[in-house]
């Protein structure tokens, strides 16, 4: 295989039917439309459903049925239509149905604008629509980063039987730059032992999340939480740059993680001592790297593309041991190196040169 | 053992009726009088006759047949309120080959979930769809349906509503692209027998993979109309027919050759 120039949310649809993917169902918005047009055109020409679906709540209640059969399933959309699918992605959370689904967040609250950003982080990670629950959430920080995660998206989804979500920023959807693609994956040709395929020589499956008693539903919540506690054990993911030696750690995942590693290498050309811890799971979030970190630091600066939502998680996890300082735009905007350079010179003299 | 069913089990006699083996052995939890039963019993002795049993799969609401799931002896899901024909559409689409069924109340398929069965439709999109037209939401209690008649008392119109009910065989007859649409009544055998015939006949469109096909049928409450049973089956004919009138309203040239 080769390195080839690929715009993010083609390389994201292209990634997922690679990955086995056999049916997708969506719906158009900005900035992930790229998505659902290129695989509208892959999907027929391979032989599997591509549907255009009258809205993302009925997209995702498609993939849910889709996901009852036993394949490999997916959604796209952005920031106000994955508030729209929250119902459907609970609904499949509770039924222990694998799927993917692929958020290129853009700016909000509200209609917001289609601007690149971080300001789903809370409903990403937080839950899956009402209940306790939380997804497995990937964060790309490069056109190569999401077509990877998109394979191991699809691959876990299969593992643990959860739900998964490949958090792209409206960045990472629309920009272009070189990309190798994965090999083309054959199609199972079993279906789960859970998929409703008709009762033929067998008993009849039934998928649902209705439990009158009280007893019944802890139990079967006390099963998810136990996954869950098995996901943060096995899955935490992350990456380092520079902090062997650093003083002050940058916290930062996807698009701002990828800027702020150019601010930290800035700084580290005129020899002072940052470095960057970045997240690849926003859930399981990587605690036990970021502990370990967290020891030798004498500040953290976390930064987002948001008012600071992942802020809350290290915040938890530094518990006060060190400070924790934020620097975050809003709304569709995007910080330039300089401006985290200058939120960590800042930290510099007040933390560790003081 | 009485000596007159001794002599009857040494005779050769023809089974007339039996449990469908497409239905559960199980205790109802609908209420008393409620025609629910009766559609499910229609449903399952269809799905034995056109021996589809084991290629079944079957969406139910959220409303009162929430657990229709369970009283099939078919595969079985559930969907989120009014989403079962775009769960269904999810199903179809990647096995064509299964028959894949929505069972929807009124409050579930002509309210919150307007939209999904008005695009599975406009697709024509090969499901079965089951709908329980009884004017009302039974599972919450007795409020107003979108099928509710004007004037007609609920816990949440208590002075009776105001405006029309939706008729959702009318309104989904319109599209060009539908295979079969029909309306039919649980209120006497007589229409019993011929809302069978409809459900037999939707479930064949379906295996001859003709498009989108719905069976309405006009159905009691008894506990939220304040009726007994059998005022209930009264009302049905008296207050619902002239409203819902029994009918086809769309039988496709192709369904009509079957």
């Amino acid at each position: 295989m080769s390195r080839e120039l690929l715009k993010g949310n083609v390389a994201i649809a292209e990634a997922a039917l690679r990955a086995g993917m056999y049916a997708y169902f969506g719906y158009p918005i900005t900035p992930q439309t790229e998505l659902l047009e290129h695989l509208a055109r892959r999907m027929p020409e391979l032989g599997r459903v591509f549907l255009q679906a009258e809205s993302e709540i009925a997209a995702i209640n498609m993939v849910y049925g889709a996901a009852c059969a036993g394949v490999r399933t997916m959604t796209s959309s952005s920031s106000p239509g994955i508030s729209l699918m929250q119902e459907g992605l609970s609904y499949i959370a509770a039924s222990d149905l694998p799927c993917v689904v692929v958020d290129v967040m853009r700016g909000g609250p509200g209609l917001g604008n289609i601007l690149p950003s971080q300001g789903d982080y809370f409903q990403v990670t937080r839950s899956a629509g009402h209940g306790d629950y939380h997804p497995i959430v990937l964060a790309p920080a490069s056109v190569q980063e999401a077509v990877d995660l998109t394979v191991l998206a699809f691959d876990l989804a299969d593992q643990y039987r959860h739900l998964v979500i490949l958090a792209a920023d409206g960045l990472i959807g629309q920009m272009m730059e070189p990309a190798e693609l994965p090999p083309m994956r054959d199609l199972p040709t079993e279906r789960p032992d859970y998929a409703l395929t008709g009762a033929k020589g067998r008993p009849p499956r039934r998928i649902a999340s209705f439990y009158l008693q009280a007893e019944a539903e802890e139990a079967y919540n006390q099963k998810i939480q136990a996954r869950l506690a098995r996901i943060r054990q096995s899955e935490q993911r992350s990456v380092e740059y520079f902090t062997d030696d650093a003083q002050i750690l940058v916290v930062g995942y996807g698009s701002a993680g990828r800027i702020a590693l150019s601010a930290v290498q800035q700084l580290r050309e005129q020899g002072l001592p940052v470095g960057l811890f970045r997240p690849i799971t926003l859930y399981p979030f990587p605690e036990a790297r970021l502990r370990a970190l967290t020891a030798q630091a004498a500040a953290i600066l976390v930064v987002e593309m948001n008012a600071g939502q992942m802020l809350e998680d290290v915040r938890l996890v530094v518990a006060e041991r060190v400070p924790v300082h934020f620097y975050g735009r809003m709304g569709g905007a995007v910080p330039m190196p300089e401006e985290i350079v200058n939120a960590l010179r800042q930290i510099l003299q007040t933390e560790v040169l003081s | 053992m009485t000596d007159w069913l001794l002599e009857a089990t040494t005779t050769h006699m023809e089974t007339v009726y039996c449990m469908p083996q497409s239905l559960s052995a199980q205790p109802t939890h609908y209420c008393p009088g409620c025609t629910h039963g009766v559609a499910h019993r229609l449903l399952a002795e269809a799905l034995d006759e056109l021996n589809m049993r084991e290629r079944a799969i079957l969406v139910a609401p959220v409303g009162c047949a929430v657990f229709a799931y369970q009283y099939f002896e078919v595969d079985g899901c559930e969907a989120p309120h009014g989403r079962a024909p775009a769960m269904a559409t999810g199903l179809k689409r990647v096995q064509p080959d299964k028959i894949v069924i929505t069972y929807q109340g009124d409050g579930d398929l002509a309210s919150i979930g307007a939209g999904e069965i008005l695009h599975a439709a406009a697709r024509n999109e090969p499901i079965t769809v089951i709908f329980i037209n009884n004017a009302i939401y039974g599972m919450t209690g007795g409020q107003m349906a979108p099928t509710t008649l004007t004037g007609q008392r609920t816990t949440s119109s208590p002075f009776g509503r105001e405006g029309e009910p939706l008729r959702m065989s009318e309104l989904l007859a319109v599209l060009p692209q539908t295979a079969y649409i029909v309306r039919r009544s649980l209120h006497t055998p007589a229409h019993i027998r011929k809302a069978k015939k409809a459900i037999l006949t939707a479930l064949k469109v379906q295996q001859a993979g003709l498009g989108f096909s719905m069976v309405e049928l006009l159905s009691s409450c008894p506990t939220n109309w304040g009726l007994t049973p059998p005022e209930a089956l009264e009302w049905i004919e008296k207050h619902m027919l002239p409203v819902f009138p029994v009918g086809d309203y769309k039988v496709s040239e192709a369904v009509k050759e079957l």
